[in-house]
């Protein structure tokens, strides 16, 4: 009998580890909310971001959580914002999303493609709720969305790894192809070949978006076949680990990544979120919000990029300093129309969002 | 000669193997005992957080490393509790121990008033030997080019197999895990026994996990180590218990994760092949080890543990 009581306690303490292990990031999410209730004057603004990876990341949620903070600096009391980390993508973020304006969060930010749907739903049962999606393309009266030219600060990168290489390789370790990702390998070998024409870049995949081990090791076959810079389209530092540990050069992505491999760091393209967030949210307060696809850029400060590192030379800086203007200005364009494919063939460059071709100097398969 | 691809694929195979090889001999050495512990990934995610937490503050190497393996150890005896004294269905703890550990180190890495999360580590394992003797063709890299984690990684495997099948010690263990009620009659402890060796195990994972944060990607980030505690369950069967066998198993399967990438950068015919089917190659090459290994003759050969996963119920004799 005492056998049996221990185990029924036993099972107990089991299931309640798996759900304390599976509320941990909960708990973690709720660490970082920020309330202002109480001091706060009647109308207050409540804000929510819904994050698919933890904020730690260093990379795309990182990213976004920095914005949520300078909205919070910027508008301070006049905004309550709830930040939640690592929600799946379907069922499950649809409940998120109708939980939080149930709650009377007025505008929720989605950060992940896959939100898309689930976001619709939500935003056609909460009408009095302002929903904005990143990454994506579906519409409706409260729900717009949003995202950035990643391509022009990826271009420019490719400008300093372009100086950088002595072998004329150069590794690009890159998680899925999609028009994205592809978008971004496009434009920075665009950038290489504008200051090193002779450049190939290599790119290896990886099929996954963050996995540090893996990213690393992809690296390192980059390395090991000639390449002595490292670019990527992943969310880890690891890649720029293993540029350093080989004295070879690095650019990163999504944050400042200076940290990790500060002799291998070159530069990157970055996201700056924070003006948008800002401007959305007093466009919610001043009741001027309409549905719009947003697409930033480096004209209006979505996309930027990172410091450089100490290896970028002078004339390097300029040359991409000057390039930088003419994107701001409109008067360059990174991805031209037409432009030439991997086989040497010209071709119109067709829709950017459904990109499915590698240009001339890429070396690798653009269906993976 | 010492940067052809394969030479270059078997040192980085060295280097993506050596934790699975902490993590695989000390599951081996859990399985002896014949309790089966699934929570090797939590083990080894906290391992991973804790020997990076004890270098960050101290700048010591050896002090995470330590730091790793008691907390590796401390977060199995858990399932040491739960599975030996409480006789639970270890599967069940097991499993509640690889999640619970997992969100324990996420959560951990974020604590306090200067979290661990995104940082790079302060300190971290290079190799022993460069230039002179790690020049020598072959075996210069391959025996001398690695840091000194990689040769722990061989002496636990050698002392691993020496006291399974070497002193009185191990027999008990094996014949512990075998047959506890013949142990039991024989004067063994088999309470004691399973214990002792599910926390070894413990400490083993724990010193895995701490190789990624230490040599392998010496950072911290939330689940840093990929699926690699899962696969050292598998890579358990695939070295048919036995320590030696795990450290060419755990080889094996670092040579098909780097090969995958390699293939992709030698050009056409191989850059044709989808990476996503590449991607597969480690978890089809277990698959094909393992069919071959229990296939015929050599099934015999395996040694699974007879009393692996059954509860041990001293009054049921």
């Amino acid at each position: 009998m005492t056998s049996k009581r221990w185990r029924l306690f036993a099972v107990v303490l089991v299931v309640f580890a798996m759900v304390a292990a599976a509320c941990s990031s909960d708990d973690a999410a709720d660490d970082t909310t920020t309330t202002t209730a109480g001091e706060a004057p009647a109308e207050v603004l409540k804000v929510a971001f819904v994050y698919i990876g933890p904020v730690s990341d260093k990379g795309w949620s990182w990213s976004h959580d920095q914005g949520a903070k300078a909205l919070k600096a910027a508008l301070g009391d006049a905004v309550e914002i709830t930040t939640l980390e690592n929600i799946p993508e379907g069922a499950d973020s649809e409940r998120v999303f109708n939980d939080l304006a149930e709650e009377g969060n007025k505008l929720i930010f989605g950060t992940s493609f896959g939100y898309m749907d689930p976001m619709l739903a939500a935003a056609e049962s909460h009408p009095d709720t302002v929903f904005m999606h990143a990454t994506g393309y579906k519409q409706s009266d409260n729900m717009g969305n949003y995202f950035g030219a990643a391509e022009e600060g990826r271009y420019l990168s490719g400008m300093a790894a372009g100086a950088a290489t002595v072998t004329n390789k150069i590794g690009y370790v890159a998680a899925f192809p999609i028009p994205e990702v592809l978008r971004g390998i496009n434009a920075f070998t665009l950038g290489v070949r504008e200051v090193n024409p002779d450049a190939e870049v290599q790119v290896v995949w990886t099929s996954t978006w963050f996995d540090p081990p893996k990213e690393k090791t992809a690296a390192e076959s980059l390395l090991d076949a000639g390449a002595d810079v490292i670019a990527m389209h992943q969310d880890s530092a690891a890649p720029g680990q293993a540029a350093e540990a080989a004295g070879a050069k690095w650019v990163g992505y999504n944050t400042d990544m200076t940290e990790f491999a500060p002799t291998a760091w070159l530069t990157a393209a970055i996201w700056d979120w924070g003006p948008f967030y800002i401007k959305t949210a007093q466009q919610v307060i001043d009741g001027t919000w309409v549905t719009e696809a947003y697409y930033g850029n480096m004209a209006d400060g979505m996309v930027a990029l990172a410091p450089f590192g100490e290896s970028v030379d002078g004339a390097t800086r300029t040359l991409i300093g000057e390039r930088e203007a003419e994107i701001i200005d409109g008067t360059f364009s990174v991805l031209p129309d037409p432009i030439v494919d991997q086989d040497g063939a010209e071709r119109p460059l067709g829709n950017i969002f459904e990109m499915d071709y590698f240009v001339e100097g890429v070396v690798g398969s653009p269906t993976g | 000669m010492n940067d052809t691809q394969l030479i270059l694929t078997m040192f980085a195979a060295v280097g993506l193997g050596t934790p699975l090889i902490f993590a695989t001999v000390g599951e081996i050495i859990t399985e002896r005992a014949g309790i089966l512990n699934l929570g090797v990934q939590g083990m080894m995610l906290i391992g991973a957080v804790t020997g990076f937490w004890g270098t960050f503050q101290t700048g010591n190497l050896v002090f995470g490393v330590v730091i790793a393996m008691v907390c590796g150890a401390a977060l199995s005896a858990v399932h040491a509790f739960t599975s030996i004294t409480l006789r639970v269905n270890q599967i069940v703890s097991g499993l509640a121990l690889a999640l619970f550990g997992s969100g324990l180190a996420s959560f951990l890495g974020r604590a306090g008033s200067e979290p661990l999360v995104g940082h790079p580590s302060r300190a971290q394992f290079e190799p022993i030997f460069t230039g002179g003797i790690a020049d020598i063709p072959i075996v210069g890299p391959l025996l001398f080019g690695h840091d000194p984690l990689v040769y722990l990684s061989w002496l636990v495997a050698g002392a691993a197999s020496y006291y399974l099948f070497r002193t009185r010690m191990g027999l008990s263990l094996r014949a512990v895990g075998e047959d506890p009620a013949s142990a039991e009659a024989a004067g063994v402890h088999v309470s004691k026994v399973r214990y002792v060796h599910v926390l070894i195990g413990g400490a083993l994972a724990g010193l895995g996990g701490a190789y990624f944060s230490l040599a392998l990607t010496p950072t911290w980030q939330d689940d840093p180590i990929g699926a690699a505690g899962w696969i050292a369950i598998a890579l358990v069967i695939l070295a048919s218990w036995r320590p030696w066998r795990a450290v060419f198993a755990a080889y094996l399967f670092g040579a098909a994760e780097r090969v995958q990438f390699t293939l992709q950068t030698l050009g056409e015919p191989w850059s044709d092949i989808p990476s996503t089917l590449l991607a597969m190659l480690p978890f089809i090459l277990a698959i094909i080890a393992m069919i071959v290994l229990t296939s015929g003759k050599r099934a015999r050969l395996l040694g699974a543990p007879s009393a692996l996963g059954v509860p041990y119920f001293r009054e049921q004799r």
